[in-house]
């Protein structure tokens, strides 16, 4: 109670003193939960105001006065052409691609080519920095710009010139149902999932609602999709009975969600080389792309999980290289990983195949198959036309991203198995270095870095120069052989670090 | 008997003519000189700064390795500047027809732009990744080149990003990744190894 002692001794304080001293603890104490809000606070959580062009589509800080919302006029205006401000006197002046705006401060008449515009409230000069409220911005982005501009004030997104990026959204017949959504331009959401839904959010794509926001579907995996959108962005949320799963086609343009693949209905794409083999129940995971995805719960079953997951590089409209008007890397990257298929199991290994036809899949939805699979290594196959020989690589990590708890970095997942993976890949080039020229590097390649498991992917070229070579029976023979026996040599390491 | 005056004149008028000829034919030979620069190869330009030593990592396709070349290049006082001249030197070496390491015929840089603190922005046009030839190590060894290049020349750069038409692109030619910055203490890394034979 040291502030009432203090008092007491000093009674002879003035009183306006005295009432400081009086309240000096609840301004410490208010003080200090001030800065653990800022310090604990998500700058995502920003609340900002989004628009989308046809030049570039960009969010802006809100900025909070009076009890509405502000947002900087030049800043808004900056990346559509020439543009400079200048105080002068009470008057802010901006120039726009020759057209002139003069903005009193602390007035909502402001004057923009000529013509009078009233705010819904006053325009606010800050360090020679132009305010205007953010519902103002539609009529005085028109005014200087001379094009349509759409703004939806309650999501504070502005379209300008812009007639947004619209999608329909239908299921696909099979056994589970999936719903396939087409948009008319590529989109790169931000996907969360929780049990039963997922989210994308687009703070980046125009996305809006062509017809109603909310559908409902009569399948059971997928009950509905709702699309809202607020603070700069848009949000489609599918809901569903089971883990759902969102893979990325067309460019951009196509998003499928499907139930998460398990051992009672396999996703169509996965295949498992060994029919004895059960798969190993995958852990609900669908990995954000820019974000961080879940370790695999300790308590997911795993029963008997594969050794090995080989993923053939590319597939369906995603050829990879072309080597020649009839051979194309993804049929030789399919080719090399069944004949590899074949070498593990006459050595008894248990493996599994990403793709075993030509499917389209994402590097993530590569990942997020190979971790829920919980392999003792993954294989990334590829082929190239370029020098002679083999290439088998490992991860190249970025140091720049820490996990975040339990969550593991999504670019970084592979980085607790890099040793490992680094002790297959000299154990493999070593075999392979005996019959062909191999060489052993890193790669910045999706999706090693996303891998928890050991990974290694394997660059195959021909031994002469010719990419016939490529789909030679021998040589594919060969190169597959050697990888066997170099992982094998390493094969109780890998099982003990699983 | 012409007059002196006359003679006089005459060899000055001839004294013109000459000089003229002599003018006549240099403006000439810089116009063929302006159309051999209309040539659609992209050429470094002209640097306003002292020629200085630099360390080129230049690709060889074959074997697929880099090796670490001395060169003299006119080196602007500006780091963004320096960054264009380099990048320019090595693309200046990749479209010639002795090419060690073959880009597509238009493929060309945009811009470099140096943000603080220790990054740097490489931007190319899209002929550059759209021609560019698919595989790991091709790909490899044309973002290694271009990055440790600048890493090696300009101290102070940690961090590598490669912009395609000034947007994202999420891999050079189906292979190297360019979703991600590249750190230059992995470019570092894998130069060396690219470095040695195979």
């Amino acid at each position: 109670m040291m502030p009432n002692k203090f008092l007491r001794r000093n009674l002879t304080l003035p009183i306006r003193v005295r009432h400081l001293y009086k309240f000096r603890l609840p301004a410490i104490f208010a003080i200090v939960i001030g800065c653990v809000l800022f310090l604990v606070g998500d700058p995502s959580d920003q609340n900002v105001v989004s628009v989308y062009s046809p030049v570039a589509n960009y969010s802006l800080p809100i900025t909070p006065r009076d009890g509405r919302d502000y947002v900087g006029l030049l800043e808004t205006l900056e990346p559509f052409g020439t543009i400079s401000s200048r105080v002068d006197g009470q008057n802010w002046r901006l120039r726009f691609n020759g057209v002139e705006g003069i903005f009193p401060n602390g007035a909502s008449l402001v004057r923009v080519h000529g013509r009078d515009t009233t705010l819904p409230a006053r325009f606010l000069m800050e360090n020679g920095r132009g305010l205007v409220p953010v519902d103002s911005l539609g009529n005085l982005l028109q005014a200087f710009l001379g094009v349509p501009v759409v703004f939806h004030a309650t999501a504070r997104r502005l379209f300008i010139h812009e007639n947004g990026t619209t999608y329909t959204a239908q299921l696909a017949g099979g056994t589970p149902a999936k719903l396939v959504l087409n948009f008319s331009s590529p989109v790169n959401p931000k996907i969360a999932t929780e049990p039963g839904k997922l989210r994308m959010t687009f703070n980046r794509d125009p996305v809006v609602a062509s017809g109603p926001p909310s559908v409902t579907f009569n399948a059971a995996p997928i009950s509905s999709a709702i699309f809202a959108e607020s603070n700069g962005a848009a949000e489609i949320t599918i809901s569903g009975s089971a883990p759902l799963l969102a893979s990325f086609g067309n460019d951009g343009r196509t998003i499928t969600i499907a139930p998460a693949p398990s051992s009672a209905s396999p996703a169509q794409t996965i295949t498992a080389s060994s029919p004895a083999t059960p798969q190993a129940s995958p852990a609900p995971v669908a990995a954000p792309p820019n974000s961080t995805t879940p370790m695999p719960s300790p308590q997911a079953p795993a029963p008997v999980p594969v050794f090995a997951v080989i993923d053939a590089s590319h597939g369906g409209t995603e050829t990879g290289a072309t080597f020649s008007s009839t051979l194309l890397e993804k049929d030789v990257n399919l080719a090399l990983a069944r004949q590899l298929r074949q070498e593990f199991q006459s050595k008894g290994f248990s493996t599994m195949l990403l793709r075993d036809g030509d499917v389209l899949l994402s590097t993530d939805q590569r990942a997020i198959n190979t971790n829920a699979a919980r392999p003792a290594l993954y294989i990334n196959i590829h082929a190239a036309s370029d020098g002679k020989g083999t290439r088998v690589y490992t991860a190249m990590l970025s140091s720049a991203v820490p996990d975040n708890g339990l969550f593991v970095a999504w670019d970084n997942a592979q980085a607790k198995s890099l040793t490992s993976s680094q002790a297959v890949a000299a154990s493999i080039a070593a075999e392979l270095g005996k019959s062909v020229p191999t060489r052993n590097a890193v790669a910045a390649l999706r999706p090693l870095g996303n891998i928890l498991a050991p990974a290694i992917a394997i660059e195959i070229a021909p031994r002469n120069g010719d990419v016939a070579d490529l789909t030679a029976g021998d040589y594919q023979q060969q190169v597959a052989s050697a990888i066997v026996v170099g992982i094998a040599a390493v094969r109780d390491k890998l099982e003990a670090a699983r | 008997m012409i007059p002196r005056h006359l003679q006089i004149a005459m060899v000055v008028l001839f004294v013109l003519v000459l000089i003229l000829g002599f003018y006549v034919r240099r403006i000439r030979g810089k116009v063929r000189e302006t159309v051999r620069a209309a040539d659609n190869r992209p050429v470094a330009p002209p640097a306003a700064g002292p020629s200085e030593q630099a360390t080129l990592y230049v690709a060889y396709d074959d074997p697929g390795v880099i090796h670490a070349e001395s060169a003299r290049i006119a080196l602007p006082s500006g780091r963004q500047e320096r960054a264009q001249e380099l990048v320019q030197a090595l693309l200046s070496r990749y479209l010639d027809k002795n090419s060690p390491h073959l880009l597509p015929a238009q493929a060309d840089l945009r811009d470099v732009y140096m943000v603080d603190p220790g990054l740097v922005v490489i931007d190319l046009n899209s002929a550059f990744a759209d021609g560019h030839r698919s595989g790991i190590l091709v790909e490899e060894l044309t973002i290694a080149s271009l990055a440790q290049t600048l890493a090696a020349n300009l101290p102070g750069i940690n961090r590598v990003k490669f912009l395609v038409d000034g947007k994202q692109r999420d891999t050079l030619a189906g292979h190297a990744d360019l979703s991600s910055y590249y750190d230059t203490a992995a470019i570092a890394n894998l130069t060396q190894q690219l470095q040695q034979s195979p």
